[in-house]
């Protein structure tokens, strides 16, 4: 495909996005779903404008980013340093393994009422349930990175007498970096829904229980407006992991 | 090789049962192992189990089929026209990253509490990597094989039925493998956060009412059920689709 040609669908795509807008708009301008469950974009925007403006929109945003950065910053490194050991060891592979591929399925919010009974309903029990619950993507990951080093360059290890430290980090990291850094954008998602649902069970702050109020009080262009800064702090965040797998992984383009 | 892996989960165990019959325990949020089998017993024999497991299931169950079917449907439609697949690429990536408890409160909202807002919600978050993998798939079935359908006069239920399902089915048993678990998911996360019933509640209500035999017994018996789905699906992939289902999706 020509470039031109690249750039017209992309437009064109757009602008089926701005129509589906527009039927939205229809949609709640004839009233063919009850206003009080269906705000219309107009409505929406404003109450996106007047949440930032001069709501807390901005503060309950920047808590819900804060808690979930740091949940996922946490679980990716424990996750990386935990995987980095268990994986370089067959022994620690065969004993745990099984355990955590149990332990993987598990709904990461089913933590959450064992994290209240230990810790009560405070803000680090939340960041520890996040951290804990996006672990088991980047632990697997790392895991799985280290055992299925190609035993070739094992061998070239050992050619270069290579520390096992040196090792790791000149061999089985980077062998492993896909793995981890795809695992770490469902770990970015894991994070965002268990800092929401903390949120919403907490009632706290933050944009779970923004949202959770405008329902329970039927402020529908609230409720959408929060809804979509949701949405965007997915669709961000996921944007610029994969600039920085673009980056960090350019060695394998060949 | 295999009995390695029991070693650590048992000897735990086994210091867990010995810390508490040593030191004894009372508390609100630790129960001994023992005490943790025998709140799993009486849930097993008393009913508790079958009735909340089955509101879970179920909702998920329902929500799967709803949200996977329509995302199948969209994705055999996309996967099929690779100008639509282009058009609806934006809007796509915008709505796939909204995190699928987002829209509880609007389901809350409209449904109120029940079955009906939970499968709302399990749909919305199963409908998006049936969608997603499904249209991967589709749009890499063999140009040939459509060819043929064009040679044969096929129409298009019979094109999708007799040709594109078929050649795509591997990787379309794959995207409703991942779907199931997060169908199972969804419905205890929702059970959770908001809905009086099924595993999610009765765990969080376990806890609540300070009974963490009943709490933990009941976390395991989640564990046990998402293990056990997945097992199950991870086996019926291996036994009917073998290796062309194994390779992971880009």
């Amino acid at each position: 495909m020509s470039r031109a040609q690249r750039i017209a669908w992309t437009l064109a795509s757009i602008g089926v996005g701005l129509a589906m807008i527009a039927v939205w708009q229809f949609i709640a301008w004839k009233k063919l779903v009850s206003p009080v469950f269906l705000p219309g974009p107009v409505q929406t925007w404003r109450a996106l404008f007047d949440g930032f403006s001069q709501g807390q929109l901005g503060e309950q945003t920047l808590e819900t980013l804060q808690r979930m950065v740091l949940g996922w910053v946490l679980a990716s490194l424990l996750g990386m340093g935990l995987g980095a050991l268990i994986g370089s060891s067959r022994a620690a592979r065969n004993y745990l393994g099984p355990t955590l591929e149990f332990m993987r399925p598990l709904p990461a919010s089913a933590m959450l009422p064992v994290g209240i009974a230990f810790f009560g309903l405070t803000k680090s029990m939340v960041i520890g349930v996040i951290a804990f619950g996006s672990i088991w993507p980047m632990l697997l990951a790392t895991i799985h990175g280290f055992a299925a080093v190609e035993p070739r360059l094992v061998e070239v290890g050992r050619m270069y007498h290579l520390s096992r430290i040196e090792f790791v980090l000149k061999v089985a990291f980077p062998n492993a970096m896909p793995d981890i850094l795809a695992a770490m954008r469902l770990g970015l998602i894991t994070a965002l829904i268990l800092s929401v649902v903390g949120e919403i069970l907490a009632f706290q702050g933050g944009l779970g229980s923004h949202i959770l109020e405008a329902s329970r009080a039927y402020q529908s262009p609230d409720l959408f407006a929060g809804v979509i800064v949701l949405g965007l702090i997915g669709l961000v965040s996921n944007l610029l992991l994969s600039v920085l797998e673009d980056t960090l992984l350019r060695w394998r383009r060949t | 090789m295999k009995w390695k892996g029991i070693i650590v989960p048992l000897a735990l165990v086994v210091i867990a049962q010995a810390g508490a019959v040593i030191y004894g325990i009372h508390s609100d949020s630790l129960a001994s192992p023992w005490q943790i089998l025998r709140a799993a017993l009486t849930l097993l024999t008393d009913g508790t189990l079958w009735a909340m497991m089955r509101q879970t299931l179920l909702a998920a169950l329902a929500g799967l089929l709803l949200g996977g079917g329509a995302g199948l449907a969209c994705a055999i439609v996309l996967g099929l026209s690779p100008s639509l697949s282009r058009l609806f690429r934006y809007p796509i990536e915008v709505f796939r990253p909204i995190p699928s408890i987002a829209i509880l409160p609007i389901f809350l909202m409209i449904y109120g509490f029940g079955y009906r807002m939970e499968i709302a919600i399990i749909a919305f978050a199963c409908f998006w990597p049936n969608l997603i993998i499904g249209q991967a798939a589709v749009a890499g079935v063999e140009p040939r094989l459509l060819e043929v359908s064009r040679v044969l006069g096929l129409g298009f239920g019979a094109r999708v039925a007799k040709i594109v399902i078929p050649a795509a089915l591997p990787r379309l048993f794959l995207a409703f493998r991942l779907a199931a678990a997060v169908a199972l998911i969804v419905a205890v996360t929702v059970e959770i956060a908001m809905n009086p019933q099924g595993m999610g509640y009765e765990l969080m209500s376990a806890q609540s009412s300070l009974r963490p035999d009943a709490m933990f017994a009941i976390l395991l018996y989640i564990g046990l059920l998402g293990w056990s789905l997945n097992a199950m699906l991870l086996f019926a992939q291996h036994r009917l689709f073998g290796v062309a289902a194994a390779a992971p999706p880009t």
